[in-house]
């Protein structure tokens, strides 16, 4: 079974800050909800609490990195760009402030309810000229996720796993590169975040039933090379299927209808996501499968594609097991 | 710099400069060059401690934006010098008090009067209200009240690092109506950022005219010092005011200066205006000309030649 990992940004950031001393920790009331609280009882001094004020933390990171420190801004994505969206323009990203804005709780991953989800993070951010996104799928991409995002030459939003996270990859992220995970030519599916363990749960599913997975899990979302991708399309028979944890419009499912459209790609594309509808409360697991972010959803939209029902169970999925990455079966195998 | 005029002079220049430009062009920014002159004068010509200018004294023209494509992009910044540990740094606030600040550079021999005629002209990189590229400009200030936060992070910076140079701020009182003012005073005070200082123009206008019509913001001062900060009121127009008030003890806080100014000092004929004073656009030739004779008679100079059919 694949491994389970508890709390991976709490020591990552600690290793990373600590070696980097332009790091700085800032906060929001959100510190242990955001696993930086034993950072801020052992290095106070490379710490910055700004309290509920996410307007001025927002500047104040600006001015910080004017004075060319390099703030890593942590409280939950929401709070990073729906309140203080001018102050993110104005004061990090027009002058490319090296500020990393690291966004816990992307997407339904919280049972906040609307206010807490970010469920359009990644459709302001790629509007955002100079800013990079970076989403978290795994464990390995959580403890590579601050080296990653202070590589970056201006101000980049991340979107981080907390909590109990399971381990998928053993490769740090490679900013700019996609993971190929399966090299199928049927179906393309791209998957990012929370999404691609649940495509990993559909592929050996999907293969029972005879469609071979062309499988990409992306953890750079902007910027974004079209012409490996464009490869990957053009490598499947029938079409392409995006899951993400985000409304459809405006992420990745968008960013895959962008390039096929920009590049004169005649095949189809299912776009799956939160349809155009916030949602609300709940757990994890039911709210993914309420508003169809999981295995099922993927497995019913490559039928859509194919036009075919593909004869698969809830049970199939049930017991469809994610190998530990570090068995034979590993999850990056080819 | 060495100072070769007063600060009285540096101030009636501006008004002066701000008076022609907008006569020339058949409006601007008036009401902020009587109520800012003396504040902006005080600060360039005597307060701040600034380095020689590191870029032209005649503009050069829009670089473009910030990119990862641009790396030859540049603030407007070195208008006021270098960015080295000793000096001082300033932020204009509200960035469509740009033409007032346009004219203290020249005033003081930072910027070529030739900078003038570039404003808000297409292409050029003196723009009407002022971004980070326009001449003593380091970050954009457009969206009013984000001006003190920027400069309270610039300033923890220059602590943490030791240096001795100072951040100011220029600010305008419209600004308190924006929460993130006050979310500011409360990070500076909370984290003893007393390196940061703040100089208030409160000439009680706003766009839509005078404050207390629009919102009225109460005690500044008592709002200031409720939030952690230390504030001291001057007259705005009283040099040896903002002089005493610069040493105001602030321990562990930000200074802010609050200056008392007149929308109207130096051009008493703007009163007509009242309270539409924001941006002065005349209705007439007629009242052109009325505001031509009159102010120029109350600034003791000639009236300016603008020529017909402008």
């Amino acid at each position: 079974m694949v491994e389970i990992v508890n709390r991976p940004y709490e020591k990552a950031f600690e290793r990373y800050a600590r070696a980097n001393p332009e790091v700085l920790c800032l906060s929001a009331d959100l510190t242990s909800s955001c696993e930086i609280d034993k950072f801020r009882d052992k290095y106070p001094e490379q710490f910055l609490s700004l309290g509920m004020a996410e307007q001025n933390m927002l500047s104040f990171a600006g001015g910080l990195g004017l004075a060319g420190f390099r703030p890593f801004i942590h409280t939950f994505g929401v709070f990073l760009y729906r309140r203080p969206y001018d102050q993110l323009m104005a004061s990090i990203a027009y002058p490319r402030r090296k500020v990393r804005l690291m966004g816990f709780l992307p997407g339904i991953t919280t049972p906040g309810g609307m206010t807490h989800q970010a469920i359009e993070d990644i459709a302001v951010m790629r509007s955002i000229p100079n800013m990079t996104i970076l989403e978290t799928g795994d464990a390995t991409e959580v403890e590579s996720i601050c080296e990653a995002a202070d590589s970056i030459d201006g101000p980049v939003y991340c979107r981080v796993l907390r909590g109990t996270v399971p381990r998928l990859f053993d490769t740090p992220i490679e900013v700019g590169r996609m993971r190929e995970l399966s090299l199928g030519d049927d179906v393309l599916i791209v998957t990012s975040g929370i999404t691609t363990e649940e495509a990993l749960r559909a592929k050996g599913a999907l293969e029972g039933a005879g469609v071979s997975v062309r499988h990409l899990h992306l953890n750079t979302i902007k910027p974004f090379d079209a012409e490996a991708m464009l490869d990957h399309i053009g490598s499947v028979r029938h079409g392409v299927v995006t899951l993400e944890n985000h409304v459809t419009e405006g992420g990745i499912g968008s960013l895959l209808a962008e390039i096929m459209a920009d590049n004169g790609v005649g095949k189809k594309l299912v776009r799956l996501g939160l349809k155009d509808t916030y949602a609300h409360g709940g757990s994890r697991p039911y709210l993914m499968k309420y508003y169809g972010l999981d295995a099922t959803a993927l497995v019913d939209g490559v039928g859509r594609l194919l036009g075919r029902d593909l004869g698969i169970g809830e049970e199939q999925l049930a017991a469809t097991r994610v190998e530990a990455v570090h068995s034979k079966e590993k999850a990056e195998a080819l | 710099m060495k100072n070769t005029k007063t600060t009285e002079e540096v101030a009636f220049g501006i008004r002066a400069r701000v008076f022609e430009h907008a006569m020339r062009n058949n409006g601007g920014y008036l009401s902020q060059a009587c109520s800012a002159a003396e504040q902006l004068a005080w600060l360039y010509n005597e307060e701040l401690n600034l380095g020689a200018p590191t870029l032209p004294m005649i503009p050069k023209p829009f670089g473009g934006v910030p990119s990862a494509s641009n790396p030859d992009y540049h603030t407007g910044a070195g208008y006021n010098g270098p960015a080295e540990p000793e000096y001082d740094r300033l932020f204009i606030a509200p960035a469509h008090y740009a033409l007032v600040a346009y004219a203290t550079l020249i005033e003081v021999g930072r910027m070529a009067p030739e900078g003038l005629e570039m404003f808000n002209k297409d292409g050029s990189s003196v723009e009407m209200i002022g971004a980070e590229h326009s001449p003593g400009m380091e970050v954009h200030n457009g969206t009013l009240g984000i001006g003190f936060s920027t400069a309270a992070g610039l300033a923890w910076g220059r602590k943490r690092r030791g240096e001795k140079g100072r951040t100011w701020v220029y600010m305008s009182d419209g600004e308190v109506q924006e929460g993130q003012t006050w979310e500011a005073i409360a990070a500076a005070s909370h984290h003893g950022i007393d390196n940061l200082y703040a100089l208030m123009d409160v000439n009680r206008q706003q766009c839509d005219g005078a404050m207390n019509s629009v919102m009225e913001v109460g005690d500044i001062k008592e709002k200031i010092e409720a939030f952690g900060g230390v504030a001291v009121w001057v007259d705005g127009h009283d040099l040896d005011q903002m002089r005493a008030a610069v040493r105001t003890p602030h321990r562990g806080k930000p200074l802010i200066i609050l200056a008392n100014s007149s929308p109207f000092r130096g051009m008493p004929y703007l009163q007509l205006r009242f309270p539409r004073l924001h941006y002065v656009r005349f209705k007439s030739e007629r009242e052109r000309a009325d505001m031509n004779r009159e102010i120029a008679r109350s600034l003791g100079i000639p009236p300016i030649d603008y020529g017909k059919g402008h």
